[in-house]
């Protein structure tokens, strides 16, 4: 391993970011940079002079990056895409992901790889981390709905706590309905009635 | 059938939003998922991977696809043709003061403000300032292309003279704003934002210096297409169905809001509007200019793909040095364009429109076009980069 190779991660999402350069340091490449910031991007990317770009997908500024592929005085050196015609798996793999990736110079190309697929996995695992927080968030906030729906129910018609959620639940499954979802209908119709 | 469809929020994406919108696709029997995209390298990836079953996509794109310039070789066929024209050329307002001041003659005529920029260039030269700075879409966008069409016509260099650079549209009128640009080349809506906020000032329609410029295509995978005849067939009819539904201008208010929700285009109704209509505010003082040709949707066969324009992009492409002169590539950048498949789904062949530019595209400098013969059109500039 080289440890000079320099890699830059161009990610709005400071959290990935940060999680893809963890992972490049473990592998050892010691020379990762963060650019958040797109003001200047292309400067600052021909200060770093990095020999691989790493960009997520819903950074508009990707097209800037292509800028870089022009026969243009700024280039210091031929920059080509890593995704040349045979690597159709690639790019769908890392498009899947949400990354794509830019090589600068001549790489070897089973170096690029094994970066690359670091960097999907990295990617993958980092939305199913935002995605198991979504749920969880959301899990919550079921939660307080039906705690609310339950105190509706306790005090007009003076049940028990489990009486209440047993209600709830019979009305769910005979509506064929989420529990939350019946416990919102409590909810708004306890406000109609206020 | 189910179809993901790929945009990016743009007033010429108006007869894809709306064939969906308005249930024209439903129609025809098409469930479409559209998908709101921030990059044209992202657009023309999830296209040629197939993420995408078609595309809003910027016409010299679906070329340079076709050709593998630039990227990975996926042929594209274009059977409909979102808009022509749309794009503006916007400057800062001391751009604008130091062309007016170097114009000889009507600032409205782009031969005027192209010599005019010149001399810009040549005083700031003189002075040791930096040269100006033009932002634009893309590599291979319409906008690069015809932002160096103007300026080269007056003896500007593009490459030497100036620079240009790329910027997401949405990012253009920030950089006017804190002077990382002094001008730009952009499509609708973000011409009128600048002016709108005060900050740039409206120098030329594109229309104003090619009369017909293709812009957007629907464009699909020829795999797709040849796997698809019939999807694509009603995919055709119902943009050609909103394209008429647009162009109606007792339609045009419920477009401009359909048009102006924050998961289509998300800009204010009045701008979309106004750009539907070609009547747009030019300077912050409220001065309008009309044009009917500023964005044209559907009228004037704009629809209708003309192998024409696919010529005269590669032209472009070869002209700065993107792209080698063969007679192979132009054969098959013009076979992108598929006006036989237009033809078929809507049954029978579209006469000409009348007025129209004679050879297509209707420039405001050099000899007229002619799509078989590039070398013609590369021959009559002196400031090109053909190798």
């Amino acid at each position: 391993m080289q440890p000079s190779l320099k890699i830059v991660i161009v990610d709005a999402n400071p959290i990935r970011a940060a999680i893809l350069e963890g992972g490049l340091r473990e592998a050892g490449y010691v020379n990762v940079t963060r650019i958040e910031d797109r003001t200047g991007l292309l400067a600052r990317i021909y200060a770093i002079d990095p020999d691989v770009i790493l960009i997520d997908l819903e950074n508009p500024s990707r097209d800037e990056l292509e800028q870089m592929f022009q026969v243009s005085r700024a280039v210091k050196r031929p920059i080509a895409m890593f995704v040349d015609q045979s690597d159709t798996a690639s790019i769908e793999a890392s498009v899947d992901a949400g990354v794509s990736a830019y090589i600068v110079g001549n790489l070897q190309k089973e170096r690029i790889k094994s970066i690359l697929d670091l960097t999907i996995s990295r990617f993958n695992a980092f939305a199913r981390l935002q995605s198991e927080l979504d749920r969880a968030k959301s899990a919550l906030e079921e939660r307080k709905v039906i705690d609310r729906a339950k105190g509706i129910l306790m005090k007009a018609k003076n049940l028990t706590e489990e009486q209440a959620y047993a209600l709830l639940r019979k009305t769910a499954m005979n509506e064929n309905k989420k529990i939350a979802e019946v416990a919102q209908s409590v909810i708004t119709a306890a406000e109609l009635f206020k | 059938m189910r179809l993901r469809i790929g945009f990016i929020p743009l007033a010429d994406a108006t007869a894809l939003l709306v064939a969906v919108d308005k249930g024209l696709a439903a129609a025809e029997g098409l469930d479409v998922e559209l998908v709101r995209e921030v990059s044209w390298s992202n657009i023309r990836d999830k296209l040629n991977i197939g993420l995408f079953d078609a595309a809003h996509l910027i016409a010299p794109v679906a070329i340079a696809s076709s050709l593998g310039l630039g990227h990975i070789k996926v042929p594209i066929v274009a059977p409909f043709g979102l808009g022509v024209n749309g794009n503006a050329i916007t400057v800062s307002p001391a751009l604008y003061a130091a062309i007016s001041e170097a114009a000889d003659g009507d600032i409205l005529d782009p031969m005027v403000t192209a010599k005019a920029l010149a001399r810009v260039v040549a005083q700031r030269k003189a002075r040791g300032d930096d040269p100006l700075t033009f932002g634009m879409t893309f590599p291979f966008s319409t906008h690069n292309y015809h932002l160096r069409f103007w300026m080269a016509a007056g003896g500007v260099d593009p490459d030497e003279d100036v620079r240009l650079v790329v910027l997401p549209p949405p990012y253009m009128v920030e950089s006017l704003q804190n002077k990382h640009v002094d001008g730009f080349c952009v499509g609708a809506p973000w011409n009128s934002v600048a002016v709108d906020l005060g900050i740039g000032r409206i120098l030329h329609f594109v229309s104003e210096i090619l009369s017909r410029a293709a812009e957007k295509l629907l464009a699909v995978r020829q795999r797709w297409a040849d796997e698809n005849p019939d999807v694509l067939i009603r995919l055709v009819r119902a943009h050609a169905r909103a394209a008429d539904f647009v162009e109606n201008a007792a339609n045009r208010d419920e477009v401009a809001a359909l048009l102006a929700a924050p998961n289509r285009i998300g800009v204010e109704t009045d701008v979309i509007r106004r750009t539907l209509d070609g009547r747009l505010k030019v300077s912050p003082d409220g001065a309008y200019r009309n044009d009917a040709r500023y964005l044209l949707v559907g009228r004037a066969g704009a629809a209708r793909p003309d192998p024409a324009q696919a010529a005269w992009l590669y032209a472009q492409m070869v002209r700065w040095g993107q792209a080698p002169l063969s007679r192979e590539m132009l054969v098959a950048a013009k076979a992108v364009w598929r006006p036989d498949l237009y033809d078929a789904a809507l049954g029978g062949t579209v006469a000409p429109a009348a007025g129209e530019p004679a050879d297509g595209i209707g420039a405001f400098a050099g000899p007229a076009f002619d799509p078989n013969d590039i070398e013609a059109h590369l021959a009559a500039w002196n400031i090109k980069r053909v190798s």
